[in-house]
C-alpha cells in the first residue's frame, strides 16, 4: 500500500511522518516519533495505558489510524512536564504514590489533564467515573483518585492566587 | 494486532463516500468512530481494502431540534450526546443511556449513527431508538429512504442498510415525560447482560403511554409492545410490572455466554426491567 504523508502537531511542534494508512497512532508516536511517554498496555481499548489528547479528547491511540489523526492536535505526557519542571498532576502522583509500576501513568495523567480541563472542581466520584477508561493493575486506584484530586485543588489555588 | 493493509479515503461529502462504496462494493466500509470496527480489524475479523473515514463530512454532524423533532447527524459522539443540554432537555434518556456506554475516551471517538447501524446486538442504541420510534435516513446511489428503528434490525449485524447506504441521521419526537435506561454489565466498558429503556406518561395518576425496549437479549434489540401495553392504564403498581416483565421475558430470547447461561440472563433482565419502570414512573 502506498504510504501516506500524515502532518501533525504533537506537543506544540509540526511533524511530518510517512505512515501506511493501517499504522495506529500509537505506533507513529513511539516507533516514528520516538514519542514513549504513551505505552502499548492492552492494545485492544481497554486499559488506557495509551491515552493521547487528540484535538481536545482524550482517545486511546491504539484505535485511532494515524491517517484519521492526519491534521490533528496530539498532546502526550511529554508536553505536560519535564523531569525538571513536573505539571501538577505529575507533582500530586508523586506525592500520594499514585503509582507504583508506572506503567499507566502516562495515560493516567494524560487522561485527568483533559478531565481537569472539563471540570476543575470534580467530586471523588465524577474523578472515578472520569477515570474509568483507564485500568492500573497496582494501586488500587484509591491514590489515583487522591491525586487528581489534590492536583485539582492546587490547580484552582494556583488561578486564584493568579487573579 | 496490526490490521491487514487498506486504502484510506476521506471525502469530504455523502455522494463522495458513497461514490467509493460503488466503485469497490464490499471491499469498502465506511469508518464512523471506529471502536467497533478498528478493533474488528486488528483481529483480522473484518476484512477489507478500502475504508472510507466519514470524518470530514459536515452534513453528518451536529444535532438539532425543531418543532419538538429531534434530529442528530450520524457522525455526532456519544460525547456530544452527553454534553448537549438541549437534547437533554428534549429528550434525557439519550444522556442517561450514553453515559452508560464504554468509558470517556471511547465516548469521545464513538458515534451514534455508529452505534445504531453496526447492528450490534449488544449496542445500547438500537433498543433505545427503537423505544423512541426513531426513523433513521439512508442515502444511497438512488436516493435517500428513511426505514423505522423499530423494522431496521434483521439479524446480528444484518440491517435494512444496502451495502451502498450510509446511515446519515436519525429522527425522532422529542421524548416527554418519565424516562429510564437501566444497564447491568460486569464492569465499566463491558456490554449488557441486560439492559431496559423505559418512557412512560402519567396522567390521573395512571400509565398514559408507555414504550419499551431491552439490549442484548435477542440477536436484535426487542422492542415489546406486549410488555408496554400491560403497563398502560394501570397505576404502575407492582401487579402491573409483574405483568410487564412476563410480557417482555415471552419476547426476548438471550443465549448463553461469558455473560451468563439463559436462566440467569433472564432474571436479570426482570430486575433491569422493574428498576427501569420504577425509575420512570418516579419521573413522570
Amino acid at each position: 500500500m502506498t504510504k501516506m504523508h500524515i502532518k501533525l502537531n504533537v506537543n506544540g511542534e509540526p511533524k511530518e511522518v510517512l505512515a501506511e494508512p493501517r499504522e495506529l497512532l500509537i505506533h507513529t508516536l513511539r516507533e516514528q516519533l520516538n514519542i514513549t511517554g504513551p505505552h502499548i498496555g492492552c492494545e485492544t481499548t481497554h486499559c488506557g495505558a495509551c491515552t493521547v489528547e487528540m484535538n481536545g479528547k482524550s482517545v486511546k491511540s491504539c484505535t485511532v489510524f494515524a491517517a484519521q489523526a492526519d491534521g490533528a492536535e496530539i498532546t502526550t505526557i511529554e508536553g505536560l512536564g519535564t523531569p525538571d519542571a513536573l505539571h501538577v498532576l505529575q507533582q500530586a502522583f508523586r506525592e500520594h504514590h499514585g503509582l507504583q509500576c508506572g506503567f499507566c501513568t502516562p495515560g493516567m495523567i494524560t487522561r485527568a489533564h483533559r478531565l481537569l480541563q472539563e471540570n476543575s472542581n470534580p467530586t471523588e466520584e465524577e474523578v472515578r467515573f472520569g477515570m474509568s477508561g483507564n485500568l492500573c493493575r497496582c494501586t488500587g486506584y484509591q491514590n489515583i483518585v487522591k491525586s487528581i484530586l489534590a492536583a485539582a485543588a492546587e490547580m484552582n489555588a494556583i488561578k486564584e492566587a493568579a487573579e | 494486532m496490526i490490521p491487514a493493509a487498506f486504502e484510506y479515503h476521506r471525502p469530504t461529502d455523502v455522494q463522495a463516500a458513497i461514490r467509493v462504496l460503488q466503485d469497490h462494493g464490499d471491499e469498502a466500509r465506511v469508518l464512523a468512530g471506529g471502536h467497533s470496527l478498528i478493533p474488528m480489524m486488528k483481529l483480522r475479523m473484518a476484512d477489507l481494502s478500502h475504508l472510507i473515514d466519514l470524518q470530514d463530512i459536515a452534513e453528518l454532524k451536529g444535532v438539532s431540534i425543531d418543532n419538538g423533532t429531534v434530529s442528530i447527524g450520524a457522525m455526532t459522539t456519544q460525547h456530544e450526546l452527553i454534553e448537549s443540554d438541549e437534547l437533554f432537555r428534549a429528550a434525557p434518556i439519550l444522556r442517561e443511556a450514553a453515559l452508560q456506554i464504554a468509558d470517556p475516551q471511547v465516548r469521545y471517538m464513538g458515534t451514534v449513527g455508529g452505534n445504531v447501524a453496526n447492528g450490534d446486538p449488544g449496542n445500547d442504541m438500537p433498543g433505545l431508538m427503537q423505544c423512541l420510534g426513531a426513523t433513521y435516513t439512508l442515502v444511497g446511489p438512488d436516493g435517500t429512504r428513511e426505514v423505522a428503528a423499530r423494522d431496521f434490525y434483521e439479524a446480528a449485524y444484518m440491517t435494512a442498510r444496502e451495502d451502498e447506504e450510509i446511515l446519515t441521521r436519525i429522527t425522532f419526537a422529542a421524548a416527554m415525560g418519565g424516562y429510564a435506561y437501566e444497564k447491568q454489565k460486569r464492569k465499566i466498558g463491558d456490554y449488557a447482560t441486560a439492559a431496559a429503556a423505559v418512557l412512560l406518561t402519567k396522567e390521573g395518576g395512571r400509565v398514559a403511554s408507555a414504550s419499551i425496549a431491552m439490549t442484548n437479549l435477542s440477536d436484535v434489540p426487542v422492542f415489546s409492545e406486549a410488555a408496554a401495553a400491560a403497563l398502560v392504564g394501570s397505576g404502575c403498581d407492582e401487579g402491573a410490572t409483574t405483568a410487564a416483565i412476563s410480557a417482555m421475558l415471552n419476547d426476548i430470547d438471550p443465549t448463553e455466554d461469558n455473560r451468563g447461561p439463559v436462566d440467569f440472563k433472564r432474571h436479570v433482565a426482570g430486575v433491569i426491567l422493574a428498576r427501569a419502570i420504577q425509575r420512570a414512573w418516579s419521573r413522570a
